[in-house]
Parts: structure tokens; C-alpha cells; sequence
């Protein structure tokens, strides 16, 4: 029975699959950057904490939380499980492809895990795997580039089965602007991750070539490598790699954001009884936001001596994307007022998501200006600006999902208290570690340090931040106990939930708990009104779902509606 | 597993099949794929110093030959297509098996380069042309292989389709077809690019 | 439409129709080696070369893939696309183009190279 689970081709059983598979790889890299702080807490005191183990740790830290934690829970598993429901289609488009998504992506996993045992150790040269280091680094930097491979083309088939499964399957009468935001989140998302992904899958290949077969596609004439003249035929270029990775990295941390902006939309409607402010507005600036995503990445190389017009093309192109980011921030922080606003733990979430996503955002900006990134690029304030808007921002997020939506996968709540005691725990111990991060790189502490800037004397009245620090993601991880205990008690024992326990009117609580393993809905739905029907005037109840029939719906109407 | 909408009829306001919008999608990947390897051709050349001159480095007959072969095999492709759109089974096996011919050729003309390549001692790690050469068109054959054997599956196995569910066969060879022809159009640019430029 | 099975004589035509592509092709090709070997300037022969593929490229997806008289969602979408790859690409290009005085041609070491930058690469 396992096994048929494992190759079915159901997206509820596949969202479930990359959902358990994406939070076990959330686990492992938090754990692998538990080990890095505890060698910044106490410096050299765990001899095994080498510096090329912390490179290690690093590299694969940042690579499993993104590739295979965050967006494979946001898009994977959120995605999957959620957008046929929402869009009221019994399946993704191409079943059998999502499936294939699934294992490639299992596959990268492995490979990614298994670099830790290559000789010469795990890739080390950052998730940038900028050359010429990675070029010339040990072996595990090629389970890299193949476990990259494996993701990529998961990423791609799992787009084109999004894209196609929301614009071919949606309900009758599902027009475009009748669509939850949180599909058209996954829908832009899809789009990124399509055109975007493929740049760095061709970097991937040209870096495998240098590696494997001696070309120079990245490598430079002249290079001196621990004392000796490398023997390549030179004249590669450096910058090929950074621009063709960060093509896709720019675009990737959108992929990261757009999802959990979609989550929070859903769960902040639900639980303030009052529809969207400026849903259209919000529309129209994620296709903004996903289109300008792909002219801004060369900020991340603001300072590779690249000439001043293309740095100030790509300046501006970064600070007019904080425009339509901020438009959906401030639609939402507006859509709170007058709402009659219920305190769970998913809306807990969801209501610090926004001033911690502001915080990130707003910190992007000295980032975003060439002549602030000068002192700044690669320093902790870098790490503490990205962690704001990924942890306090989408992972919570993903919380705020989890718990919104669990009823609805397995017909039981989540504990209230634990969640909310995950909740506090987490906030305040994410922001004891962010938040001095950002002080560390205002004073010029650069990142990926294994001494955490102690071998730099201007680095000294703010390295007793580290041992703070430390002892906050120890603490972090002490919360997130609670939430798994939470999360396996709750599937068996959880307070039994109605079908649609929240009151909500979007499709997928139309559904039976759980959705029928076939087809979804007893019978196939039809959307008749706007997906956030809160709290319209002249009706009984508070909220009228999406799929239920003008006729149905008019129970006492005063005046007109 | 029932068929789930619009896999072989389109749906009104699209105007697509799901299959159909499928492989245009992936094709769109495929052209940032291969246009990232082309922008990287355009780096590296207009930032190196020498380069070698390309005709006098590889044989632009054998690639004129492989053009005209990859090129009659998308022709025999669309109309394996043709024939199964028509219902007419030994002309589809035909043209298929054409096809087939036409990228094992292809692929057989590769070899041939390559091999010479190697005995004169030239290989990637030799300068940042042949670098490129081997790499591009090295994806590109293996596009090549991934679409023979899914041709392969179409006229053996696969064929079985074609009294069950007539139509949907057919626009299954229609959607290989297509992803055919772009690995043609994908050496179209190939062949100039690095053998004649 | 476009694409979809036909009968008798409109089948005929369309087979027809793929056959003078298939010739328009062989001529295209055919003109692209002799234009290489007529020894233009170096931006000459690349104008004329990505031009004639260009063609080349857009007969086989109007005709063989069935792009003419396709859906505009399909359109859309690899209108799209190409916007984004010419912006990667002309960035690139860019990149390279707009670079700190002096900088161009140099190895790790910031040392010229030994051998002066051939005539023709720019």
C-alpha cells in the first residue's frame, strides 16, 4: 500500500510526497546550520568543525533550504495539493508528469545528501558555486551540479503541468479574475521557474565541462592555483557564470516569495471575513513583479567591475521592483482595516509575515543601490536581509499554511496552544538571530566567515553578537519541536474539523475531508462569483462560497444586494 | 484512469489541447536552454583575444550534410503525421520509420566528426571554440536521442493507440513532431553559428 | 484549422505545402555555405547568416509545427520567451561592451595578452 502511494499519480498524494520529503530536507538544513552556529558560538572548539566542513555546511545549507526545502513545500507541495482544488479540476493536467517531478526531484535530494560523503568532502563553494573555486574544488561540487540537474528539470516539468493545468482546467465559470491569488501566485511562479531555470541549467552543464572534460568556459588565462600555473587553455570568462546563475537566482527568490504572498492572501481573507483590498491591483503587480524579476540580477554583481551604465540600468530595474513587492505588501496590511479579524494561529503567522517580509524588503534597499551595496555586498547584512524575507517571511508563511489547511487534508485541527506557542517562540528567536546579523554587516563583518570575523579587528565590538545569535537558532530549533509534535499527534489525534471548518469560500473546502481520491469533488463544480465573497451585505451568513448558485446563495436579502 | 478535459479536445476559450500548450511550454524552456549556451557562445568569443577560425577548424561539408539530413527528417516527420491525421497506417510507419533513419544518420555523421576531432588531437579542453562545439551540439544530440526514442515508442509500442483511441495518437505524433522539428530549428542556428561564422 | 486531420484533395495541397517548404529549405542552406564562403567583413556574414536561419527557423515553425494559425496563448508565450532571452542575451553582450577603461582582453592577473586581440573580434 506504501508503494502504490509512492507512484501514484493523484496530486494529493504527490503534494503530500513533496510535502514530508520538503519539510525532512527543511529539518536537515536547519540542523546543518545549527552546526555552523555552534562553531560561530564557540570558535574552534569542535575540531571536526573544520573550515572546509563549515564551507561544507554552507554551501549545502543554503542549497537544500531553497532548492529542496522551500520551494518544494511552497510549489510542490502547496501548489500541487491546492491549485487543482481551487481551480475545481479533478488533477493537474499531466498526472503522470507530476509524478516524474516528484522523483527527479527525490533524485536530486539523494544526490545532494550523498555529496557529503564524496571524496574530498561536500561542495564548498557556496550555493553561488561561483568559479574559479568550484572549478577547481573537490568532488562533491560535481554531485552539485548533478543533483542540480535532477531539480531543475523537476522544476520545469512541474512548471508547464502548472501553467497548463490552470489555464486549460479551470471550473466553468472561472473566469481569470475570479481566481484565488494564491493561483495566480503559483501561476507567475510557474513562469519563473520555466524561463529562468534553464540559464542555470546550462551553467551547470558548461561548469561540469570545466570540470569533468578540462574546458575553460569559466576560467580565465593566467590563473596560479595553490602555487602552480593551471594548465587550461584559459580565456573563459568568470562573469558567464554570475550572469547565468544569477538569471535564475534573481527570479528564484521570487519563486520564493510569490507562493507563501499567495498563502498568506488566502489565509488573511479567511480569517478577517472581508474580501482582498485592490485584488486587480494586486494581480497586475505580481505580472510586474515576475516580469521586472528578470532584469534586475546583476545587482548581485554590482561589484565585478562591471561599467557604471549597465550597474545604473540594473539599479533602476531594482528599485522599480520594489514597487509593485510594496503594492502587495500594503494591499494586504490594508485589507486588515475594518475586517472583524480572528486571532488563530495560521492568521498569527500570516499577521507578522507582514512587517517581517517589510523588514526584508526594506533592507533590500541600500542593496539595491550600487553605491550602498560597495560596502555591504557579501557581508552578514546580506544574510540578515535574505533570512528576514525567507524565514520570518515565507517559511512563516508555510506555517501559516500548514496549519490553515491540515484540517482540510486530514478532517482534524492542529492544537491551538502549540501552534501558538511555536508561533511566539519562533518569531522572537528568528529576529535574535536576524536582526544582529544585519548590525555584524553594517560593521563590515563579511559572510561565510568560519571565525565569524574574528580574525578582522574591526570586526570586534560586534562579534559577541555570534554567541547570541547561536543560542537564538538553538532556540529556534527548541520551537520547532513543538510544531512536530503538533503536526504528527494532530493527524490521529487532532480535534475532529468540518468539511469546511474555517467558513471559507474558496473551492478546495467544497470538497469532501479529505478530497475524494477520484476527481476530487462529488460533483464537478461550477464558480458563479468572485473567489472572496466575505461579509456581503444583505446575506445571513458571513460568506458565500465561490461554488454555490445565486439561487442557493440569497437566503435574506433586505435590500439589494 | 478516465482522460481527464481537453487532452484530445481543445477547450473553447483557449482554442488548445492541454498536450498541445504542454509542449509549447517546454519548448520555451528549451529556448532559453539552448539561447543561454549561445549568449555564452557570444561572451566568450567577443572577449577573447584569438579565435580560431571555425570552417577551417571543423568540416562544413559533413555539417552541410547533416543539416540536409536533420532537415528532410523534420519533412518525413510531418508527414508521418500527415498519414496518421489520415488514417493511413503504412504511409504513418513509413515516414516515421524515415525519421527514425534520418536521426540515426545524423547522429552517425556526429560520430564521424568527433572521432576525427579526437584523432587529431583536438578536444574540448583545447580552446574555447571546440569547447563550445562539443558542448552545444553534444545537447543537442542527446536532444536528438530523447526524441528518437520517443519516436521509436510511437512506431513500435506506442502504435497500439492507434485503433484504440485514433485521434489521440495522432496528435501524439503531431506533439513529437513538434518537438522534433525544434531540434532541427535548434541545429539551424547550430550549423551556422559554429561552422561558418 | 491548422493541425488537425483533413480529407482528399485538402490533404493533397497540404502536403504540397510541406514539400516547397522542404525545397525553400534545401535553397536556404544551400545559399547560407556559399554566402559564408564569399568572405564579407566578419558583422556582414553574421547578419546574413542569423538572418537566413532566422527564416529558416520561422518556415519550420510556421509550417511544420503548425505555428501558423496557432492559438495566442501559444504566441504569448514564446513572445515572451524571446523577449527574455534577448534580454539575457544583449546584457551579456553588455556586459562585456561596458566594462572599466581598460579592463577588456586582460587575464587573472590583469597582464595584456601576449598575443594581440585578432583583427575582426570586437
Amino acid at each position: 500500500m506504501f508503494l502504490r502511494h509512492l507512484f501514484s499519480t493523484d496530486h494529493k498524494v504527490i503534494g503530500l510526497l513533496y510535502g514530508f520529503t520538503s519539510l525532512f530536507f527543511l529539518l536537515v538544513g536547519f540542523a546543518l546550520v545549527v552546526i555552523m552556529r555552534w562553531q560561530l558560538a564557540y570558535p574552534g572548539r569542535t575540531a571536526w568543525i573544520a573550515p572546509e566542513m563549515y564551507n561544507g555546511l554552507g554551501a549545502l545549507h543554503g542549497t537544500i533550504m531553497v532548492f529542496l526545502g522551500v520551494v518544494p513545500l511552497a510549489v510542490g507541495a502547496f501548489g500541487n495539493y491546492l491549485v487543482p482544488l481551487q481551480i475545481g479540476a479533478p488533477d493537474m493536467s499531466f498526472p503522470r508528469i507530476n509524478l516524474a517531478s516528484y522523483w527527479f526531484y527525490a533524485a536530486g535530494g539523494v544526490i545532494m545528501l550523498a555529496s557529503f560523503f564524496a571524496p574530498g568532502g561536500a561542495p564548498m563553494s557556496g550555493w553561488t558555486s561561483y568559479p574559479p573555486l568550484a572549478d577547481f574544488a573537490p568532488s562533491g561540487q560535481t554531485f552539485w551540479l548533478l543533483g542540480m540537474l535532477c531539480l531543475i528539470f523537476s522544476s520545469l516539468l512541474g512548471a508547464l503541468n502548472f501553467i497548463t493545468t490552470i489555464v486549460q482546467l479551470r471550473a466553468p465559470g472561472l473566469t481569470w479574475f475570479r481566481l484565488p491569488f494564491f493561483v495566480w501566485a503559483q501561476f507567475i511562479t510557474a513562469f519563473l521557474l520555466l524561463l529562468a531555470f534553464p540559464a542555470l541549467q546550462a551553467a551547470a552543464v558548461l561548469q561540469g565541462m570545466d570540470r569533468l572534460a578540462g574546458t575553460s568556459f569559466f576560467l580565465p588565462s593566467g590563473l596560479v592555483v595553490s602555487g602552480e600555473r593551471v594548465e587550461v587553455a584559459g580565456d573563459g570568462s568568470v562573469l558567464l557564470w554570475q550572469h547565468l546563475f544569477w538569471f535564475l537566482g534573481h527570479p528564484e527568490v521570487y519563486v520564493l516569495v510569490l507562493p507563501a504572498m499567495g498563502i498568506i492572501a488566502e489565509v488573511i481573507t479567511t480569517n478577517i471575513r472581508k474580501p482582498l483590498w485592490g485584488y486587480r491591483l494586486m494581480v497586475y503587480s505580481l505580472f510586474v513583479l515576475g516580469f521586472l524579476s528578470f532584469i534586475v540580477w546583476a545587482h548581485h554583481m554590482f561589484l565585478t567591475g562591471m561599467g557604471t551604465t549597465i550597474s545604473a540600468f540594473f539599479q533602476a530595474t531594482t528599485m522599480i521592483i520594489s514597487i509593485p513587492s510594496v503594492v502587495i505588501l500594503s494591499a494586504l496590511i490594508l485589507a486588515l482595516y475594518g475586517g472583524s479579524i480572528r486571532f488563530n494561529t495560521p492568521m498569527l503567522f500570516a499577521l507578522a509575515f507582514m512587517p517581517m517580509f517589510g523588514l526584508g524588503g526594506l533592507t533590500g534597499l541600500p542593496l539595491g543601490l550600487a553605491a550602498t551595496d560597495i560596502p555591504l555586498h557579501d557581508t552578514n547584512y546580506v544574510v540578515g536581509h535574505f533570512h528576514y524575507l525567507v524565514a520570518p517571511g515565507t517559511i512563516f508563511a508555510l506555517f501559516a499554511g500548514i496549519y490553515h489547511w491540515f484540517p482540510k487534508i486530514t478532517g482534524r485541527h492542529m492544537n491551538e496552544t502549540l501552534g501558538k506557542i511555536h508561533f511566539a517562540g519562533s518569531l522572537v528567536a528568528m529576529n535574535l538571530i536576524f536582526f544582529p546579523m544585519l548590525l555584524q554587516g553594517l560593521a563590515g563583518v563579511n559572510r561565510r566567515l568560519w571565525d565569524g570575523g574574528a580574525a578582522y579587528q574591526f570586526a570586534e565590538p560586534v562579534l559577541f553578537m555570534n554567541t547570541m545569535m547561536s543560542h537564538a537558532a538553538f532556540l529556534l530549533g527548541a520551537f520547532q519541536i513543538f510544531f512536530v509534535v503538533n503536526l504528527f499527534m494532530s493527524i490521529t489525534r487532532g480535534r475532529a474539523a468540518t468539511t469546511n471548518p474555517w467558513e471559507a469560500t474558496t473551492m478546495e473546502w467544497a470538497t469532501p475531508t479529505p478530497p475524494l481520491a477520484h476527481g476530487n469533488f462529488e460533483e464537478a463544480p461550477r464558480a458563479y462569483r468572485s473567489p472572496y465573497e466575505y461579509s456581503v451585505p444583505g446575506m445571513s451568513a458571513d460568506f458565500v462560497p465561490q461554488h454555490v448558485a445565486d439561487h442557493m446563495a440569497t437566503e435574506s436579502r433586505s435590500h439589494g444586494a | 484512469m478516465d482522460a481527464l478535459p481537453y487532452t484530445t479536445t481543445v477547450r473553447p476559450d483557449t482554442g488548445l489541447t492541454s498536450p498541445k500548450l504542454g509542449i509549447w511550454l517546454f519548448l520555451a524552456s528549451e529556448v532559453m536552454l539552448f539561447g543561454s549556451l549561445f549568449s555564452a557562445y557570444v561572451l566568450l568569443r567577443s572577449g577573447a583575444p584569438v579565435w580560431p577560425d571555425q570552417s577551417a577548424t571543423l568540416s562544413v561539408p559533413l555539417a552541410t550534410l547533416n543539416t540536409v539530413i536533420l532537415i528532410s527528417s523534420s519533412v518525413t516527420m510531418v508527414l508521418a503525421w500527415a498519414g496518421a491525421a489520415s488514417g493511413r497506417l503504412s504511409r504513418y510507419r513509413l515516414f516515421m520509420g524515415l525519421t527514425l533513419l534520418g536521426g540515426a544518420l545524423f547522429l552517425v555523421v556526429k560520430w564521424i566528426e568527433y572521432s576525427d576531432k579526437f584523432s587529431h588531437g583536438l578536444y574540448p579542453s583545447t580552446n574555447n571554440f571546440l569547447a563550445l562545439y562539443f558542448t552545444m551540439t553534444g545537447l543537442h544530440a542527446i536532444h536528438v536521442i530523447a526524441g528518437m526514442v520517443v519516436n521509436a515508442y510511437l512506431i513500435g509500442p506506442g502504435a497500439r493507440m492507434w485503433t484504440k483511441d485514433h485521434l489521440r495518437f495522432t496528435n501524439r505524433v503531431e506533439i513529437a513532431g513538434i518537438y522534433w522539428h525544434f531540434v532541427d530549428v535548434v541545429w539551424i542556428f547550430l550549423f551556422p553559428v559554429l561552422y561558418l561564422l | 484549422m491548422n493541425g488537425s486531420p483533413s480529407s482528399g484533395a485538402a490533404h493533397a495541397v497540404q502536403i504540397r505545402g510541406y514539400l516547397a517548404v522542404f525545397a525553400a529549405l534545401l535553397v536556404l542552406t544551400v545559399v547560407t555555405v556559399a554566402v559564408a564562403s564569399l568572405d564579407l567583413s566578419e558583422s556582414a556574414t553574421v547578419a546574413v547568416a542569423v538572418t537566413i536561419a532566422t527564416f529558416k527557423a520561422a518556415l519550420v515553425a510556421m509550417f511544420f509545427m503548425h505555428l501558423k494559425g496557432e492559438k495566442p496563448l501559444v504566441f504569448w508565450s514564446l513572445g515572451l520567451t524571446g523577449v527574455l532571452f534577448a534580454a539575457l542575451f544583449a546584457f551579456l553582450l553588455w556586459t562585456e561592451g561596458d566594462r572599466l577603461v581598460g579592463t577588456r582582453f586582460l587575464d587573472a592577473f590583469g597582464n595584456a595578452p601576449k598575443t594581440a586581440p585578432s583583427e575582426g573580434v570586437h
